[in-house]
């Protein structure tokens, strides 16, 4: 209940806004309050004014008063340790769900001060922390659990100190317009489709090994095993055996072929199946209620499979500020 | 824990606890000390932390053998003791940032307990030393990887950044006068003169160099002889002992101060009683003040902490004249069957002369005459003290003579008594006032004359007139006893003693003895009307702004790239040359381009301006600067000429 009003309140009291390209941190966007060893310390303080009253300690109001400045200037230093910083975020790696989406951002520190403990948490209180070298630019990595697949916005999160005593927490809020594509969770383990009506079991790319078919030169970057050993001995050069691959059977990955009744099963089974044939450098196509992705095998073909998977169903992104930086 | 945290943390203990180690508990300095040695092994050697039993265990006994030593828990030194004890056990138990803040915290704690016991200069500067190491401990439980140098560096602008504000808190916080509740019974050291005398107790007293009182003359200077500073009167003696007696009623006193005015300001060193210091006699009294019928000065309380009084005294006077016949009486009370020969003596005198004042006049020609020495060793005297003093050892110290002497007027019929206090002091040329030191206590005797009232004689100065003209160590002839300062040290030593003596009066003035009067006083010198805590705190809060404001821009400027690099301006110049010379660099340009359209266009200087270049890309983008790179391009640039 207080959580809740305390949350309330922190989104009235401090804008929910998100930005696009380079913040920097002014002093607009710095707050700064005592921790709780902060007040600690102060009870201290008075405890000691009032020793020194008591007993006449001139020393004593000597090294009450440095001591209370002391706690007055950290403040100072903990607001700079923050201040004009600039921070723009970083490119994103796609991930499987369970997996931690690793958001990276970059803090330029243009000053010749060295910035110390500097920490970014998000709400959920998953937090990372880092020096940042003067006139040096060092990129931060905040790892946040994905849970489900889609995008994953990495929602505000605070950007905050308490260098250097610990007495005062000065913090500073981050909304970026970056998400993480987050991929379904692959499904345990399970074999490849069978043969389809319509099509032949998945095959093998076109440098298949079936059915010898020549010699050609060698070439830079072929197999070992593929030399032709035989001809070189008949001292006819380096030579290399070519085979023909089957054409025509190519592997469907297809929604309706999947085991079980569930979307979110359904779409990590085929994630698996995405994962499996590309491993096995299978040619395969991904076939979706709405969509249907022809047979390839390459990185480009794998990354946009498992991005349909990742968002189908999803309504498409609403964002407040237009097209921010989508990964690609 | 990281290991330069622990290191950090057991010097903070060891700054701070290392004062009390003198007036702790051996035993307890010394398993402190054994505590914080077997946790620096602990942390070289990587070993674990004992178990928390084998802690739990050594606190309770601990703290169970300091409930037996003191018979108490509660007080001042059982809280000191206790403190540093557990602050270094709590180092044995280290666990987390929370403990390490808990100790820092601690430490704070114990250093302004130092203060308890001394509030030196050198203890201050021992203060800025255990702060600076609190701070950068600090700074480590913060900041873990922080390597040595920042950590440092860090701490120290802290610090040095919070003392002109401490200054102006300092001068303008309002003072309250304390005490705020009661404070326990030892909460102060006593030394100096006692309201009893027998003895040897002023010659151990003379021993002392420790500081009685400064005194500062505002108007003439009193002659050396003048110099009586009355400290308590006695009255009743038992045959060995003096002590003050007590007056059956209490008389005001009266006299006629006639002469010789003298301003004065005493700045008293605690010594715990409740008599202050006055030159004979005091006409303006400091205010709380009262004077006795002997002319002793009290304060309101004890004197525990430093204090300092103006006031006016005139050195000419007749003492109460009009004496009550009870306090005359008071005056002859001799103890019965006691020094035979020295009744003897004064019934002699008394028969041959019929004037008190010749009778003080031939004790007096006695006491030069035969053959008499002042010593800081006298032998023993027996149960007829004065006997054997005035007829066998001869041998004596300012509180035989004086006690001899007031024994010999009373038995003359003549009311005397015997003063305790000080006499001299030595001139401090670089502050321009007076030390008066334990070593120059002294006791002297009044005699009540009738006209004349109260007389001071000083029957020391028959013997030893230097005692009197300039201090002890002239007037004792073996002063091996003597501090070795009072004898007579070399010159060099001695300026620096006063040197350093006006240093700490001054010290004593302004910083320990900064008071609400103080305070006040100072305000209204620098102008300030009417003051008042509300003006205080707003001229404080103004102040502390502009302080802090000058700060922040001082510290902000770091946070802005300022292209300041060597490397870059001096390739932005030979840009400039080169566009003067009809060869500008286009905005989009790089280096390396521009390097290659220049050499296109000026052959002659290709080959300098693609080495230019390519050691401008390497320095500036390239991984490592160093110094031998750094000068060849520094070398190439100046080479190139167009």
């Amino acid at each position: 209940m207080l959580k809740s009003i305390k949350q309330k309140f922190r989104n009235w009291a401090f804008r929910r806004t998100v930005e696009t390209g380079t913040v920097v941190l002014n002093q607009r966007r710095i707050y700064i309050l005592p921790t709780r060893s902060g007040f600690g310390f102060a009870l201290v303080l008075v405890l000691m004014l009032l020793g020194d009253i008591n007993y006449d300690l001139s020393l004593g109001y000597v090294l009450t008063f440095l001591l209370a400045m002391l706690a007055m200037m950290s403040m100072l230093h903990a607001f700079r340790n923050l201040a004009h910083l600039q921070i723009h975020a970083g490119h994103i790696e796609p991930v499987f769900a369970g997996e931690a989406a690793r958001f990276v951002f970059h803090f330029d520190n243009p000053g010749t001060l060295a910035r110390y403990q500097i920490h970014l948490r998000d709400d959920a209180g998953h937090r990372t922390v880092c020096d940042l070298p003067a006139r040096r630019s060092t990129a931060m990595q905040l790892d946040i659990p994905a849970t489900r697949r889609g995008w994953m916005d990495s929602g505000r999160l605070s950007l905050y100190t308490e260098f250097p005593l610990g007495l005062f927490h000065a913090w500073s809020y981050l909304h970026f317009d970056v998400r993480a594509l987050v991929y379904p969770q692959p499904a345990a383990p399970l074999p490849l489709p069978a043969q389809s009506a319509q099509n032949g079991t998945g095959k093998i790319l076109a440098a298949g090994d079936e059915d010898f078919s020549g010699l050609r030169s060698y070439s830079p970057g072929d197999p070992l095993p593929r030399i032709a050993w035989k001809a070189l001995a008949r001292e006819q050069g380096l030579q290399v055996k070519q085979f023909s691959a089957p054409q025509g059977h190519e592997l469907w990955l297809d929604w309706s072929h999947t085991p079980h009744p569930g979307l979110e099963q359904k779409l990590q089974v085929l994630t698996r199946w995405v994962l499996d044939a590309d491993a096995q450098g299978l040619i395969y196509g991904l076939r979706l209620p709405d969509s249907e992705l022809a047979p390839q095998n390459n990185p480009a073909h794998r990354t946009e499979c498992l991005r349909r998977l990742a968002l189908f169903g999803m309504p498409p992104p609403s964002r407040k500020r237009g097209e921010g930086a989508e990964p690609p | 824990m990281n290991k330069p945290l622990v290191y950090s943390l057991i010097l903070c203990i060891l700054l701070v606890a290392s004062p009390h180690a003198t007036h702790l508990p051996p035993w307890v300095s010394s398993l402190c000390a054994m505590l914080l040695m077997w946790r620096a092994y602990l942390t070289y050697s990587g070993r674990p932390l004992p178990s928390r039993w084998l802690l739990f265990i050594i606190t309770l006994a601990g703290v169970a053998a300091i409930a037996i030593g003191f018979h108490t828990l509660f007080g001042r030194e059982v809280g000191v003791t206790l403190l540093v004890l557990l602050a270094t056990l709590k180092l044995l138990e280290l666990r987390g940032t929370r403990d390490a803040t808990g100790l820092i915290y601690l430490s704070c704690f114990i250093l302004i307990t130092d203060f308890f016991y001394s509030q030196s200069m050198a203890t201050a500067l021992l203060m800025f030393a255990a702060l600076l190491a609190i701070v950068a401990a600090w700074l480590r439980v913060q900041t873990p990887h922080i390597t040595f140098k920042p950590q440092l560096r860090i701490a120290a602008i802290l610090l040095l950044q919070a003392v002109p504000l401490m200054l102006l808190l300092f001068v303008l916080f309002p003072r309250v006068q304390g005490p705020l509740w009661g404070l326990p019974q030892d909460a102060y050291n006593s030394s100096g003169l006692s309201d009893t005398m027998s003895p040897g107790s002023l010659s151990k007293l003379s021993l002392s160099e420790a500081v009685a009182f400064r005194v500062t003359y505002r108007s003439a200077v009193p002659r050396r002889d003048q110099m009586y500073w009355r400290g308590p009167v006695l009255w009743q003696y038992d045959g060995r002992t003096w002590t003050t007696g007590s007056a059956p009623f209490n008389f005001a006193p009266h006299f006629d101060a006639t002469a010789q005015p003298i301003a004065y300001s005493v700045t008293l060193e605690p010594h715990n009683k409740k008599w202050l210091y006055a030159l004979d006699v005091p006409s303006t009294l400091p205010a709380g003040a009262r004077l006795s019928d002997d002319f002793q000065l009290f304060g309101k309380e004890a004197v525990n902490a430093r204090q300092r009084y103006e006031m006016i005294s005139n050195l000419v006077y007749h003492a109460n004249v009009e004496e009550s016949a009870q306090q005359r009486q008071r005056a002859l009370q001799l103890p019965k069957r006691l020094n035979p020969r020295t009744l003897e003596l004064a019934a002699s005198w008394r028969a041959a002369q019929n004037s008190d004042a010749s009778i003080v006049q031939t004790a007096l020609r006695y006491f030069n005459q035969q053959n008499f020495s002042y010593t800081l060793e006298p032998p023993l005297l027996g149960s007829n003290g004065v006997d054997d003093f005035l007829f066998q050892t001869r041998q004596g110290f300012c509180e035989h003579y004086a006690s001899a002497f007031v024994y010999l007027m009373r038995a003359a019929g003549i009311p005397a008594r015997v003063v305790t206090g000080y006499l001299g002091g030595e001139f401090n040329a670089v502050g321009n006032y007076y030390i008066v030191r334990q070593s120059d206590a002294h006791a002297w005797a009044e005699v009540w004359l009738a006209g004349q009232g109260w007389v001071r004689v000083d029957p020391t100065a028959a013997i030893a007139p230097e005692r009197v003209q300039k201090n002890s160590s002239a007037a004792v002839k073996n002063n091996a006893a003597l501090p070795f300062m009072a004898r007579n040290p070399p010159l060099w030593l001695s300026k620096l003693r006063l040197n350093l003596d006006a240093l700490s009066n001054q010290w004593n003035q302004w910083v320990l003895g900064y008071n609400p009067e103080r305070q006040f006083a100072l305000l209204t010198r620098m102008g300030m009307k009417d003051v008042s805590w509300q003006k205080m705190a707003r001229d404080l809060m103004l102040g502390l702004s502009i302080i802090i404001g000058v700060f922040a821009l001082l510290m902000f400027r770091h946070l802005f790239a300022r292209s300041n690099d060597p490397v870059q301006a001096a390739w932005l110049r030979l840009c400039k040359k080169l566009a003067k010379a009809g060869l500008p660099r286009a905005p989009h340009e790089g280096a390396l381009d521009y390097a290659r359209r220049v050499a296109a266009a000026r052959p002659k200087l290709a080959c300098q301006m693609l080495d230019i270049a390519g050691r401008y890309l390497s320095l500036r983008y390239g991984e490592a600067r160093d110094a031998e790179a750094l000068r060849a391009y520094r070398d190439a640039l100046r080479a190139f000429k167009l």
